[in-house]
């Protein structure tokens, strides 16, 4: 065969050939892990957090190809972002990011929200000063 | 890179003496097969010499038995609405396994919904089903029990004569599906008991487009397609000749090499298997062991805390053509239901990979295979968190307990808030 014919867009497939940010984070500020009901799969984000802001992100992901991309492309989107501004991130930056999944596919990006989110609470639950500060932060935002 | 196809289950190539056998009719020989006319009439004994060479595969009596469908799915289809509508006022009960395909459980279900009932009847772990549950699920209203030969995920050998003379015993009509069989393995209808038989030539190297579905007069069907009085009025619709008669050159070539094709495929299906479970910890093999109750082509794994669609993408990626059960794969989100009904744990379901064998494969690419295979499950686990957690004893392996841990299925339910599927 001369092409090559791929499941999903050149963006996802890059991101699920070369996973950025792959792997646990020592010493973790937070950390969320999260299945999808749906499908069986389980997603694992740590964040390190430095002055109100997410330092280092990464993730380990059992599932799909796309499951694997949306915690890759998360975890870079996510970087350098306020605690405030990342309680705020949808799944469907992900969704943009990757230049669009299958929509059977969409609730892989769901699960790198929710274990995102998971990993803040996580954090927030260890740290209640940060929260009062993120929760007055929106509300100035707000 | 080396291009490996172990998806043969899917489809094959069509053999080069079966595509000469076709071209003909595409061009020359157009003629429409019910014209009366010279153009009709020498179509028309292509159609016979091909259903001679369809009957022979499955040791029929006759070509009058055999009748072309579109593909395998559309057999199934006319083979169980056929008898149960025909047999309406019999009664209105059917039997069938748990591990049928899905053409034929989609059509039990259809079928359901018009007032008709239906048993599942289980099988083991191995994927064999249970004769006494088959001889309690039959009762005086039923009208038609369906059993595959060879199960089309795991390749679990059924012991059709076991189940032919249980049907015999109760009068009651046995279809085979013989999907995934067919081209692969011995097929005697008679030694079957069957009044109905199922399978499609691209499944052993004949063209994709047409089905066969073979019927004794222990099986009444009528008609689910309807117009022109073509296949002796079972199924309407102009035949596709140059399929048809390519189908039966394949299976005329088929019959002989069946020996040459078991011994080619049961060698590198014990060199596959056993260089997957050498080189890689956590795998087991899904259905019975390599021998008489798995057909020589199939090969099911489990290779645990890793996905499903992961191991196939990153075959695929290294010219490696797998299938999967996995539900991420599947376009329902569910697991197969075959696996299921093996009782495999819903963790080893979601890493699943079907390698299934044909005559093109040699061993340097069963070797590939195996080395490639085992760098993929060492890339995913490195990425899985499972992997980490069972390597931290939070959660335990399902394939070889350790005695540490609580189980995936418990872990997985308790970070979704609900239980897998």
């Amino acid at each position: 065969m001369s092409d090559t014919y791929t499941l999903y867009n050149p963006t996802v497939m890059e991101h699920f050939m070369n996973p950025r940010n792959m792997g646990d984070i020592k010493d973790a500020d937070g950390v969320g892990e999260v299945g999808a009901a749906a499908c069986g799969d389980i997603m694992k984000i740590s964040i390190k957090i430095k002055d109100g802001k997410i330092e280092d992100a990464r993730f380990k992901t059992f599932g799909c190809g796309s499951a694997i991309a949306s915690s890759s492309m998360a975890t870079e989107l996510i970087k350098g972002r306020t605690i405030a501004e990342a309680m705020d991130f949808s799944n469907q930056e992900v969704v943009d990011a990757l230049g669009g999944l299958p929509p059977v596919k969409i609730h892989c990006s769901v699960l790198a929200e929710e274990a995102l989110k998971a990993a803040l609470e996580d954090y927030m639950k260890k740290h209640p000063e940060a929260a009062a500060k993120a929760g007055q932060a929106e509300t100035v935002a707000a | 890179m080396r291009h490996v196809f172990l998806d043969h289950q899917s489809s094959t190539p069509v053999l080069p003496e079966v595509f000469d056998a076709m071209k003909p009719f595409f061009t020359e020989a157009f003629g429409n097969p019910s014209s009366l006319h010279q153009h009709g009439l020498r179509v028309r004994d292509a159609l016979k010499k091909a259903r001679q060479q369809m009957a022979a595969l499955i040791g029929a009596d006759s070509e009058e038995e055999i009748f072309f469908t579109s593909d395998g799915t559309e057999s199934a289809n006319l083979a169980i609405k056929g008898v149960a509508y025909a047999n309406e006022r019999k009664g209105k009960h059917l039997v069938i396994s748990a591990t049928e395909h899905p053409s034929v459980i989609n059509s039990i279900e259809f079928l359901e919904k018009q007032g008709w009932t239906c048993t599942r009847v289980g099988v083991d772990a191995e994927g064999v089903l249970k004769l006494d549950e088959l001889r309690a699920a039959i009762t005086p209203q039923t009208v038609l029990v369906a059993v595959h030969h060879v199960n089309h995920d795991i390749g679990t050998v059924q012991p059709m004569r076991e189940v032919g003379k249980v049907c015999a015993e109760k009068g009651v009509p046995l279809y085979v599906d013989c999907e995934a069989s067919a081209g692969w393995l011995p097929i005697n209808v008679k030694e079957f008991g069957a009044a109905l038989v199922s399978f499609s030539p691209h499944r052993f190297y004949g063209p994709k487009g047409v089905g066969v579905l073979y019927r004794n007069k222990k099986a009444r069907i009528v008609s689910m397609m309807h117009g022109g009085v073509q296949e002796g009025g079972r199924r309407a619709g102009t035949e596709n000749v140059p399929a048809i008669v390519g189908g039966g050159m394949a299976a005329e070539i088929a019959l002989p090499e069946l020996p040459k094709r078991i011994a080619h495929t049961a060698h590198l299906q014990k060199r596959l298997w056993d260089g997957l479970r050498s080189k890689i910890t956590y795998i087991k093999l899904n259905g019975a062991e390599p021998g008489p109750k798995r057909v020589s082509t199939n090969l099911n794994l489990s290779t645990e805390f890793i996905e499903g669609e992961g191991q196939l993408l990153l075959c695929d990626l290294n010219g490696i053509a797998v299938a999967s059960g996995s539900s991420c794969v599947s376009k329902s989100l569910k697991v197969s239901h075959v696996l299921g009904a093996i009782g495999l744990d819903h963790a080893l379901a979601q890493g699943n990979i079907i390698m299934t064998l044909g005559m093109m494969n040699t061993e340097e690419d069963i070797d590939y295979t195996v080395e490639t295979f085992a760098k993929i499950a060492t890339k995913l686990r490195g990425m899985s968190p499972m992997w980490d957690e069972f390597e931290r004893g939070i959660i335990d392996s399902v394939i070889a307990p350790t005695g540490r841990g609580k189980s995936f299925s418990q872990h997985a339910a308790e970070v979704s808030g609900k239980a897998a599927h």
